[in-house]
């Protein structure tokens, strides 16, 4: 009896510790968000209180001295145009590969999956290229066009587990109660996997969103730069950091992310697992 | 009402003949069962008919028009799939009304098939459930009350009780003809088993390897079975198939198979053979007796097994281990060309 009360108090201790790893240097942001800097910068104190009373400066400064706005609006404007993108081309690609089985469909799957893995630390001169060619470079559209390469093979893949989750006899269902092919994918296939698309949505976003060597390689004016790319250009001067407006800007962004990916946290590991399970053929 | 017709059709799949140059015609409102062990070309014909796949050559009519250029959603054709493949992301009512929404039936007309269909099958009080809530049979009738709604020309079906429990089994068979004697929709329903076709079917296709054997009611199948693949496929336990010569082979069911003792038509036997009962099985209804031929039958390498089937009424007046004589009457015994298969009309050689 004592023995699984024990064994209880270890589990959630352990539980406890491992959340309280995990969240603190989000709640170390947060303080310093709020805290005067001379707070900030004093010796000796308890670090983790607020030792003069919490201040919104830093915050107005970010939103009213700083480009962070036009940061913001850009990185939406990519997200949202890379969303797009990225559902309108890997759902088809997604729903084609499930249901190409045997041979080349399979093959497919993986080869955009392994394009997936090539960094962009490799691609970005070439990508650099083809960017100043169309005419986009030091534009927020220059990652509009690029980005998708990144988001396409990983949400195809995603998708990939989603459409083969549902079997084959309900297009043929579909099909047989009077729905042309295409009418069998919207009305009977796409619904089901619509947990799946927002799984994309969300993962497609974060990644446009964290991307760092395209924003920063691609676009040097600061009008045009994303939250990746200008926050630390613009808020790191010199060998001057201004802490608080960086963690402010940081959890801006994050936050939000961060619920996003706790709704979808589910869909997202079961897509993962249903499509390595298609294509390893477990 | 209408009538399937398959001319010589066939489905390559490469190298393998999935279905190979099937004749089948049915009758109008008949229920024609396609009945064939797994891999023997049954759904390969019933996917055909559906238009899901394209045959290789070969034609298929309804009412002696040409369905082969008409895609399935243009057929008419309604299935029911062995998974049932409901919607589930729709409620039994938005499943049932699919068909109907899909080729734009105008919507007064919805609500009165929906009405009709739903109390036919009894399920007006699944109508705002979602399918994966329901119970395999419930699963089942909803299937049937979509591909029903439409009126379709041809039903078919796709082993549709192979997922039901079989405590519901037979039950759901029963409701199964009972829908088809009242709405006189052609059926065409395929199974591996022989006892749903036997108890279901107005007459039966045997189809193995692709190939069409015989065409039957379910007592021609069992009485006059065409070849052997039919012989040994229908029937539980299956006919005693014994090799008299080179040329001839004997078909007896194991019922047929009696007691000398016990047996009407004394001497005249066309089998009339000695055997060990290696084995008694008692199963409520009959008795299973297995043995092995002693003699009776031209000497081969292999001692031929045999089955033998006797009422329960009375005890076997025979214990495992005892040699009995057993018998089979000329009209009972049905002969076999050893080499093609085929039924011979009688037996040549003597028997001993």
């Amino acid at each position: 009896m004592s023995g699984r009360i024990l064994r209880r108090v270890g589990f959630f201790l352990g539980i406890g510790l491992l959340g309280l790893f995990a969240i603190i240097p989000v709640l170390w942001a947060l303080i310093t968000v709020f805290k005067a800097s001379t707070d900030l910068y004093v010796f000796g104190p308890n670090p983790f209180l607020f030792n003069d009373p919490p201040t919104l400066d830093h915050l107005v400064i970010l939103f009213k001295n700083t480009n962070f706005p036009v940061f913001l609006k850009n990185s939406a404007i990519v997200g949202v145009c890379v969303v797009a993108i990225t559902v309108l081309l890997s759902v088809p690609a997604a729903y084609a590969l499930a249901r190409l089985t045997g041979g080349w469909g399979e093959r497919s799957g993986m080869a955009i999956f392994l394009v997936y893995l090539i960094p962009p630390s490799l691609l970005f001169i070439p990508m650099y290229r083809i960017v100043v060619w169309l005419g986009l470079a030091n534009t927020i559209w220059s990652l509009v066009v690029v980005l998708p390469t990144i988001t396409i093979p990983f949400c195809t893949w995603l998708l990939l587990g989603f459409f083969r989750a549902i079997p084959r006899v309900q297009d043929e269902a579909a099909l047989l109660d009077g729905c042309g092919y295409f009418g069998a994918f919207r009305k009977v296939v796409l619904p089901q996997v619509w947990p799946g698309i927002g799984a994309c949505m969300v993962f497609a976003f974060s990644l446009s969103l964290g991307n760092y060597i395209y924003a920063a390689t691609f676009i040097t004016a600061s009008s045009q730069r994303t939250v990746t790319a200008g926050v630390p250009t613009e808020l790191i001067r010199g060998d001057v950091f201004y802490w608080s407006e960086l963690m402010a800007a940081t959890l801006v962004v994050a936050i939000p992310l961060a619920i996003a990916y706790g709704l979808f946290f589910n869909y997202l590991v079961g897509g993962f697992r249903s499509a390595e399970e298609a294509l390893t053929g477990r | 009402m209408s009538v399937l017709t398959l001319r010589a059709l066939s489905k390559r799949y490469g190298r393998i003949h999935a279905v190979d140059g099937v004749n089948l015609t049915s009758g109008e409102g008949e229920l024609l069962a396609i009945l064939g062990p797994s891999g023997s070309g049954k759904s390969t014909i019933m996917r055909l008919v559906a238009g899901l796949e394209m045959p290789t050559s070969g034609d298929i009519l309804i009412d002696g028009k040409s369905v082969l250029g008409i895609p399935p959603k243009d057929r008419n054709v309604a299935m029911v799939f062995q998974s049932f493949a409901l919607y589930p992301h729709m409620s039994v009512r938005d499943n049932i009304l699919f068909p109907l929404v899909a080729r734009k039936v105008p919507k007064p007309l919805r609500q009165p098939k929906l009405d009709q269909v739903s109390r036919m099958l009894g399920i007006e009080d699944l109508l705002d459930r979602r399918p994966t809530r329901l119970s395999g049979g419930q699963q089942q009738k909803v299937a049937l009350a979509r591909a029903l709604v439409r009126d379709p020309e041809l039903f078919v079906f796709d082993e549709p009780l192979s997922s039901l429990d079989a405590k519901i089994r037979s039950q759901a068979r029963a409701e199964l003809r009972e829908l088809h004697d009242r709405t006189g929709i052609t059926m065409l329903y395929v199974t591996h088993d022989q006892i749903e076709a036997l108890g279901l079917a107005d007459r039966i296709a045997v189809i193995n390897q692709g190939r069409l054997h015989q065409v039957g009611t379910p007592r021609e199948l069992y009485m006059d079975p065409a070849d052997l693949f039919v012989a040994g496929f229908v029937g539980t336990p299956p006919m005693n198939l014994l090799p008299i010569d080179d040329d001839t082979i004997a078909g007896l069911r194991p019922e047929h198979l009696r007691l000398a003792s016990t047996a009407s038509a004394a001497g005249d036997y066309a089998l009339d053979l000695e055997v060990t009962v290696n084995q008694l099985e008692y199963l409520g209804s009959e008795w299973l007796a297995y043995g092995t031929v002693h003699s009776g039958l031209p000497e081969q390498g292999e001692p031929q097994q045999v089955i033998a089937r006797l009422p329960a009424g009375t005890e076997p007046p025979f214990s495992t281990g005892d040699r009995c004589r057993f018998v089979g009457t000329h009209q009972d015994v049905r002969w076999f060309d050893r080499n093609t298969g085929k039924r011979k009309p009688a037996a040549v050689g003597a028997v001993a």
